[in-house]
């Protein structure tokens, strides 16, 4: 009979990752990341109130991503499935608040039925409702599509459920397109409350309505402000709700393991359905901003900010809530600087760069959990 | 009369699919004079029916240009087929590959039409020195282990731009010398006409498509270890950078005749039933020569399983590196058959949107069927293009949008009824595999076989 | 310590650990291997056997150790070159490639050494033709040994599961090994397959001249054909010995049964 000696600690050498010529590697980011650093910084140092104006626009870009960001890291994370219809639920979203002001004047209500109220209290009032309706029409678009689409497909290979995604995204697409729809046209956006924007030039001055405020001022509106305190609350509610609720800790448990959540009676379909109407909601939210800040909608709006969101969605870390957000904040400024500085056009390849390059260095992202045992 | 177009239609779909079978059939017979005439006999007839007789041409133009785009779309299809349908990698990258495809091999006619030499030269030498570093460097980062994936990629980046570089000082240096033969425009030279023109497009296909090879193994290298999904959001946003470079082609790039967004006109048309047939072929022929052989099935089985591969000593990264690479190859030798053939070229046809077209037709004839690919590419352009665009036409200027409101739900009625596509894994004739038969000699060996017989 | 001990070394594991995170799946694993041993590697669930497995053949790359086969060390070589220098294995849970043929999924073994270039496949050149015919030959003559004849041309997914079992085996010998890695071939058996099943791995053993290392969770299995057993527990070998000295251990028991029974035994 033999008892195994515990073997006297023979602490070898950590084993090294694949390390040769790893330089060069490093060196063409290094290079690349200079590169970006000189040219933000030459241009901060010689015009610092553009730079301003860009970061701002950056913010406000980056507040919006990360609402749509939501909704694709919390359905990646619970289904492993890329959402490709969650940017038309945020199209939706935009086109549901221009009919409700437009055909049905619903941001007016508060004022025509109580006439005595503040005009103010009213008009806040009335956009809420208005933004509420849109997230309750985008959470009954996402819930359906999941229920038709995704829910059949749910043990099929992972790809068809994407090529699934992609349809319903197309048939949003074009559906919104016909005549009878959305119409294929830009749409100027008829907002719910005006824009107020101001500007800082020694002190801050209201812009006046029809001019252009004064050169080298630094401006910002209302809807910036109001899109990054939406922005703030979702996220802290998200927050709340995941680490705090009962529904948080299913969905949690959902991500973790499907199967085994099942076993402690989860109704993981209706996990799922929730979450995804969770992440529609705030791509309503989302929608309706977007709309506001930007005044001009049509049925693709959503295919390349669905797309930029769901690439700060990697950059942050699949999964993570903090990490939408953040990586969120730092595609808006990517995307801002890159047509302030570069040149518009290539505002759509940044982003792509971006995730090549994210998923090369961190594939889990900046939050991202570490390896994991294979099955 | 519209009864009568779909009877038509139908009738025609059903030729079509009995021309593809009639070739795929003759191909496979083992006489090679059997097979050369059985080419010869197919090419003709499609050919006798473009013919003018007086007024009479059995196959009016509408139906020669679906014949021709489905010929390019064939090639286009196959490639995607092979990249995801036989190696498994979801990939949204093949409408970029054939837009550069298109743009190079447009490119290199237009300017030797124009009395310009450089696009041919640059490209010339630019893909060959190209290749030749890019295998050099690759040979080397397989004798030296362990290199990342980031070094790798800046060395081919460097390594690219390097012969991108001597390319431009061989087209600056060599472009006198053509000068006089190519003449203007108006009055072509010895070498912008004829045979030599002819000889200049079969190069302007080979190198687009090998362009578009070398392109994709740029990508491919730090793209293809992403895995899955994020394989195809990175391929597909290489899709639209393609796009917007295209539009910018005249700014962001310094090519004043693609005429950026407004499209690249006056493309030489140089594109024949002989060429498209001819290319349509030869790309059939490579990939079933290739699918039916060991790298076939090392391809088939990274689809598979790919931890299993790894442990039958099959080299992922390669194989899925070589059938990104040859797929993309396909689609630019399809691009340029689809630029000379329509001779316009619009960044609007190359958006990523239409992009999803042939990975619809892949999906429909079958993940990893090349015949169903074959076919579908066919019965798509005339089902869908003609038929279908014909039918919708009296809703009036609507009919492209319910197109593509109608694509999306007959993909989504087929992923949810028939995910494996319509044919499946079917193959006719020639791309069949061959049937290992049962042997009737007993193996001495198998005497002492402890084994049970099944 | 082997019964055979003058044969070269085959396999030489030293130290070798590996955390997932902060759970240690192997922790200081030993084992040497001697050309033509059939060792076998058994423990409860989740004691870390399948990740040596995968330690082994590349698949993750240890955090600390040494591996060296067949006198060269494996750090920093990718999984297939690993395996291509004499390693084959198959799975506990079957991983045939499941939409090829049963002659295809033999074949792929042979892909590493097929002796033509792509640029042949592409021409249709002779020597494809006949390295093609040869190598076809050889993967029916493999079939035939595990009595899989008649049925090369059906899909590995229709197969029954014991037919299965018998491809995967067939499709890691001829990949020519040295070693052969086998993880729970005996899983989700019937006894009478189970004695078929060890006649089967006694006769490749010595036909192939092969060393055989065994993953098993089947006592009779594992106590029927190996010669020498390494048990493991929470990711460490917890004893090593020949079939005998392994009933009679009191942590296997301990290990396999719980504290008290161990007691009580």
């Amino acid at each position: 009979m033999q008892q195994v000696s515990t073997p006297s600690q023979t602490t070898l050498p950590l084993v090294k990752p694949h390390t040769r010529l790893a330089w060069v590697g490093q060196l063409f980011f290094i290079v690349l990341g200079l590169a970006v650093v000189y040219i933000l910084g030459k241009n901060l140092i010689s015009n610092p109130t553009l730079f301003a104006n860009i970061f701002i626009s950056g913010l406000q870009l980056g507040f919006v991503y990360a609402m749509i960001a939501l909704g694709y890291t919390m359905v990646y994370g619970i289904v492993k499935l890329i959402n490709f219809a969650h940017g038309d639920v945020f199209m939706v979203g935009a086109f549901v608040s221009f009919f409700a002001v437009t055909r049905f004047n619903l941001h007016q209500w508060p004022l025509a039925v109580f006439p005595s109220i503040p005009p103010m209290v009213g008009v806040v009032i009335g956009s809420i409702s208005v933004i509420i309706l849109s997230m309750l029409i985008c959470i009954m678009l996402a819930v359906t599509i999941e229920r038709v689409a995704y829910k059949p497909l749910r043990d099929a290979p992972r790809i068809a459920a994407l090529i699934t995604a992609i349809g319903v995204s197309f048939f949003l697409e074009y559906f919104g397109a016909l005549n009878f729809v959305f119409s294929p046209r830009f749409i100027p956006y008829e907002r719910p409350f005006e824009v107020v924007a101001w500007y800082i030039k020694g002190g801050i001055h209201q812009v006046v309505p029809g001019t252009q405020p004064p050169d080298g001022s630094i401006t910002f509106s209302n809807i910036l402000l109001i899109i990054m305190l939406a922005s703030v609350l979702v996220q802290i509610f998200l927050q709340f709700l995941v680490k705090r609720t009962k529904i948080g800790v299913a969905m949690r448990a959902a991500s973790y393991d499907k199967q085994a959540a099942r076993l402690m009676g989860i109704d993981v379909d209706s996990v799922i359905s929730f979450t995804f109407a969770i992440g529609a909601a705030f791509a309503g939210l989302g929608g309706v901003l977007y709309a506001i800040a930007y005044s001009s909608i049509w049925s693709q709006l959503g295919i390349l900010p669905g797309l930029k969101a769901f690439v700060a969605a990697v950059l942050g870390g699949i999964g993570s809530i903090p990490g939408a957000f953040v990586g969120a904040l730092i595609m808006g400024q990517a995307e801002s600087m890159t047509m302030g500085y570069i040149s518009t056009p290539m505002r759509d390849a940044v982003a792509f760069t971006i995730l090549i390059i994210v998923l090369l260095i961190r594939p889990t992202g900046i939050f991202g959990e570490p390896e994991k045992e294979k099955a | 009369m519209e009864f009568g177009f779909l009877v038509g239609s139908i009738v025609k779909i059903l030729a079509l699919l009995a021309y593809i079978y009639g070739i795929l059939w003759v191909m496979a017979q083992p006489s090679r004079w059997v097979k050369a005439g059985g080419l010869i006999v197919a090419f003709g007839v499609v050919q006798l029916g473009l013919t003018k007789f007086g007024n009479f041409q059995i196959l009016n133009s509408f139906d020669s240009g679906l014949l021709f785009q489905a010929s390019a779309m064939t090639m286009v299809a196959l490639g995607l087929n092979l990249i995801y349908g036989f190696n498994g990698q979801f990939s949204l990258g093949q409408w970029g590959f054939y837009g550069i495809g298109a743009y190079t091999a447009a490119d290199i006619t237009y300017r030797w039409v124009n009395g310009d030499a450089r696009g041919l030269v640059v490209i010339a030498v630019g893909t060959i020195l190209g290749a030749v570093i890019l295998t050099g460097i690759n040979k080397l980062l397989n004798q030296i282990r362990g290199v990342p994936v980031m070094s790798a990629f800046t060395l081919y980046l460097i390594g690219s731009i390097a012969a991108g570089y001597v390319a431009v000082m061989a087209g600056k240096l060599l472009f006198p010398v053509f000068q006089p033969l190519l003449g203007t425009n108006l009055e072509p030279g010895i070498l912008a006409t004829g045979i030599p023109l002819q000889v200049v497009f079969f190069l302007a296909v080979i190198l687009a498509g090998v362009f578009a090879a070398e392109i994709s193994f740029l990508l491919g290298v730090p793209v293809l270890t992403l895995g899955s999904d994020y394989f195809g959001i990175a391929t597909l946003g290489f899709t639209i950078v393609v796009n917007v470079l295209m539009v910018n082609s005249d700014t962001i790039l310094p090519f004043p005749e693609m005429k950026g967004g407004r499209g690249m006109v006056g493309i030489p048309k140089l594109t024949t039933w002989f060429w498209a047939f001819f290319f349509m072929i030869v790309v059939i022929v490579i990939m079933r020569n290739i699918l039916r052989s060991s790298t076939g099935r090392a391809i088939m089985s990274v689809r598979e399983d790919e931890t299993a591969a790894k442990a039958m000593g099959i080299d992922i990264a390669g194989s899925k590196l070589m059938s990104f690479i040859i797929g993309s190859l396909f689609a630019g030798m399809g691009g340029a058959i689809y630029a000379h053939f329509i001779g316009f070229l619009s960044p609007g046809s190359f958006d990523f949107l239409v992009g999803f077209n042939p990975l619809i037709i892949v999906v429909f004839g079958g993940l990893g069927s090349m015949t169903g690919t074959i076919a579908a590419s066919f019965g798509w352009l005339f089902f869908l293009e003609g038929l279908l665009r014909v039918l919708l036409g009296q809703m009036g200027t609507e009919a492209p949008t319910w197109r593509y409101v109608l694509y999306p739900l007959t993909l989504l009625l087929l992923m949810l009824i028939r995910p494996q596509g319509l044919l499946g894994t079917v193959e006719w004739g020639f791309l069949k595999a061959k049937e290992v038969l049962v042997r009737q000699k007993p193996k001495p060996a198998s005497t002492d076989t402890p084994a049970v017989q099944a | 310590m082997e019964n055979n001990t003058s044969s070269p070394t085959i396999l030489k594991v030293e130290g070798l650990t590996k955390y997932f995170g902060g759970l240690g799946a192997v922790q200081n694993f030993e084992m040497v291997l001697k050309q033509g041993d059939l060792n076998g590697l058994i423990g409860p669930n989740g004691a870390g056997k399948t990740t040596v497995f995968n330690l082994i053949t590349g698949i993750y790359v240890p955090t600390r150790g040494l591996i060296e086969f067949d006198g060269t060390s494996t750090a920093g070589r990718e999984p297939f070159e690993i395996t291509r220098s004499g390693i084959a294995r198959t799975f506990q849970n079957i991983r045939l490639f499941s939409n090829l043929s049963v002659l295809d999924n033999v074949r792929i073994a042979y892909h590493p050494h097929a002796g033509y270039s792509l640029t042949d496949s592409v021409l249709r050149t002779k020597r494809f033709y006949v390295k093609e015919d040869e190598l076809t030959e050889q993967a029916l003559d493999f079939l035939a040994i595990f009595g899989l004849e008649g049925i090369q041309n059906e899909l590995a997914k229709n197969l029954p599961y014991g037919q299965q079992r018998r491809v995967e085996i067939a499709r890691a010998l001829a990949a020519n090994p040295k070693l052969l890695l086998l993880d729970e071939p005996a899983a989700g058996m019937n006894p009478k397959e189970i004695i078929e099943l060890m006649d089967l791995i006694h006769f490749i053993h010595d036909r192939f001249n092969l060393t055989i290392l065994l993953i098993e969770h089947q006592m009779r299995v594992v106590m029927g054909i190996c010669r020498y057993i390494t048990v493991m527990d929470f990711g460490q070998v917890i004893a090593r010995g020949n079939p005998k000295e392994i009933q009679a251990n009191q942590r296997v028991v301990e290990a396999y049964l719980g504290k008290g029974a161990g007691h009580a035994a």
